[in-house]
């Protein structure tokens, strides 16, 4: 399995788009903290690259990688390797690629810049996004046969998760509005990983005050560490369980 | 010529009366004494130098740790205490009461003074006198710090007032003055009471260089004072910072309003006041830097907004108030109202999310700013909507609400927004 691995990495690494992709981040970040004087400023607008850029970015190569690779994996399929083990090592090769893209990309100047827990947070949740989209690739790629398909699947989901969900629950405050919604609102922002990111970096910021009473539930419940370690382990659900159905797929999947 | 010598004449006897009145002088000045307490010396009490002084003496105590109860000055003398000796109230009694007026009280460390919440016993309390100076003192661990009952004219200067409150209902204001008039509070330090300076019905008043800092409930807390000023005082991370109410005519110059952050934390709050200045002041890191309501005729001119949480919150119910040439730098939302009636005007301020040219390079923008975002008046209405802030839908929002304002009020406008942070 390792071996595979190994061959995977070097594979992406040859395409070259994922060495542009960290050299793109790199530059964005190291713009962002020396334009602003102010790291937390700078940390804001780094921000917005990690929860629209990342993982679109992540859901769309592993989705197009996946395709294009079919062909390998059959040929695997050939050899005495487990079904199981292809598709894990297949996960694991990207995920290793996408997060060592990120870490460089954006880990260099939040360390050099930015080194505090905000950064900190940022960091550890950036990788936590990358993962997850790719398990969400991953998941899209084996529920469409089609490429196209697969892609604009994918492209759904990131524009779900990025734009119409928040919509909806923007929605939902409006309509509920007279209702004591707030616990249910932490409820609801479990099932949106970039929200709960976005969520998570914004109370290391300090903005919780800014919410007045609602703020002081989700300090309640976020702030605490037993809030952080929950949200952690939904995180690594997201990771974990689109990767895992679409592993009983593949196990099932007539090729 | 006989005038002149008239002149020169009347001349000398003045010389001979003013003589007269200054040996006088020199003896009534002798005959005020010096009565010295200390143990090293036949006076041992306080209490007793006092019993024994008359009008215009002095009690001098030296140093050491006097248990005397309750040490009450009913005679206009000076108490004044050399290398800080320690009056402690043993957690029973008030320490030190003042009930006559030109005291002096200078140069001692008043310690745990009694609770009790109907009589309100302070570390050092005045009662219906004028003229009274409190300087110099040490105050440590009391109930109430300086309590100030009916005072005129009264001087409080260069104290550090310091107490351990916990909570609200148990401890008391650092200074607190009521039913005074023409007080003068000067270079005081105060941390840990539940409001700092406290005036309830005090007038033409000043309140100068002090700093207030973590205490647990207000700075500084104004109550149905009128012609009041404070210049230049620090207050800093205090529970809920500096709330001004049910006041007019006072002048807030030049202080400095930092770090009051929490839920219910303000700058300033202002309610129910009117024809009063906010000049001249700096607002860093408080949640909310300026809130007000039902505040009428304010001018809120040459202030530093910087890293609040509001800027402003100045809600429907104020009217006719100036802002103009004002910083607003950092903040996470520069303005929010709860209303859609502007009654109050905006000019000349500068706004760093400004994003309007300036072709005739005059340092006034072309295009008016509108400061109030679309989301700051939605998470003002619905607060859990802060949930969504700076998510990408929210970003979209403002910005078509930049493009198009629809929903926010139409003149919550600053026409001429400055290019430039003004120079304060």
């Amino acid at each position: 399995m390792n071996k595979v691995i190994k061959f995977i990495v070097l594979d992406i690494l040859k395409n070259k788009f994922v060495v542009i992709y960290t050299f793109i981040l790199l530059i964005l970040s190291w713009s962002v903290f020396s334009l602003e004087n102010n790291f937390t400023k700078g940390l804001l607008s780094l921000l917005n690259i990690i929860l629209l850029i990342v993982p679109m970015v992540a859901i769309l190569f592993s989705t197009i990688y996946m395709y294009n690779s079919s062909e390998f994996i059959e040929l695997l399929l050939g050899q005495p390797i487990k079904r199981k083990k292809i598709w894990m090592s297949m996960y694991i090769g990207l995920l290793i690629s996408m997060t060592s893209a990120f870490l460089i990309g954006a880990g260099i100047p939040i360390i050099l810049f930015a080194f505090s827990s905000v950064g900190l947070m940022m960091l550890v949740t950036g990788c936590l996004i990358t993962i997850i989209f790719v398990s969400l690739a991953m998941l899209a790629s084996i529920l469409m046969r089609d490429k196209a398909k697969g892609i604009g699947l994918s492209m759904m989901i990131w524009l779900f998760f990025s734009l119409m969900f928040d919509g909806l629950v923007l929605f939902l405050l409006f309509q509920f509005s007279d209702y004591p919604i707030e616990k249910a609102m932490i409820g609801l922002s479990f099932l949106n990983p970039i929200g709960l990111s976005r969520i998570l970096i914004l109370l290391q910021l300090d903005v919780s005050a800014l919410m007045g009473y609602t703020g002081a539930i989700f300090k309640d419940f976020f702030g605490t560490s037993m809030g952080v370690i929950i949200s952690f382990l939904c995180l690594l659900c997201w990771a974990i369980i689109p990767f895992l159905i679409s592993l009983s797929r593949f196990n099932r999947k007539d090729l | 010529m006989p005038q002149k010598y008239s002149g020169r004449r009347y001349f000398t006897n003045m010389r001979w009366i003013l003589t007269v009145v200054m040996l006088m002088c020199g003896y009534f000045h002798l005959a005020a004494m010096t009565i010295t307490v200390g143990k090293d010396f036949p006076i041992k009490s306080i209490n007793r130098a006092i019993a024994m002084a008359n009008d215009g003496d002095t009690v001098l105590v030296h140093e050491g740790l006097y248990r005397e109860g309750n040490i009450l000055v009913n005679k206009s003398i000076s108490v004044i205490g050399k290398n800080k000796p320690i009056l402690d109230g043993q957690k029973k009694f008030e320490v030190v009461t003042i009930r006559a007026s030109h005291v002096m009280f200078d140069g001692f460390v008043v310690q745990h003074s009694g609770y009790a919440t109907l009589e309100d016993p302070g570390g050092i309390k005045v009662y219906n006198a004028y003229a009274v100076t409190i300087s110099n003192n040490i105050l440590e661990d009391n109930f109430f710090g300086i309590y100030i009952h009916y005072g005129r004219k009264c001087l409080i200067k260069n104290n550090r007032i310091r107490a351990y409150g916990v909570e609200e209902q148990q401890i008391g204001n650092g200074i607190h003055c009521w039913k005074s008039d023409s007080m003068e509070i000067i270079g005081n330090v105060i941390r840990g009471h539940r409001d700092g300076i406290y005036f309830e019905f005090v007038t033409n008043s000043i309140i100068w260089r002090n700093v207030s800092e973590s205490n647990i409930r207000y700075g500084l807390h104004f109550m149905f004072s009128n012609h009041d000023a404070y210049i230049t005082n620090i207050f800093r991370r205090n529970g809920s910072g500096v709330a001004v109410m049910f006041t007019k005519e006072v002048n807030m110059f030049n202080n400095y309003f930092e770090d009051n952050w929490g839920d219910a934390a303000y700058g300033i709050l202002l309610k129910e006041i009117s024809d009063s200045y906010i000049i001249g002041n700096h607002f860093k890191e408080n949640t909310a830097a300026l809130y007000l309501e039902g505040a009428n005729r304010i001018i809120i001119e040459k202030n530093e907004f910087q890293n609040n949480g509001w800027g402003m919150k100045i809600q429907a119910s104020c009217m006719d108030n100036v802002v103009s040439g004002n910083n607003f730098i950092g903040n996470t939302f520069d303005i929010s109202t709860n209303g859609s009636l502007v009654l109050s005007t905006f000019n000349n301020n500068y706004w760093d999310k400004y994003e309007g040219y300036d072709l005739d390079r005059n340092g006034i923008g072309d295009v008016p700013f509108h400061p109030l975002s679309l989301f700051a008046m939605i998470a003002e209405k619905n607060p859990p909507v802060m949930l969504l802030f700076r998510s990408f839908m929210v970003n979209l929002l403002d910005r078509s609400e930049k493009m198009m304002p629809s929903l926010t009020p139409e003149n919550f406008i600053d026409e001429k927004p400055m290019m430039k942070p003004c120079i304060l």
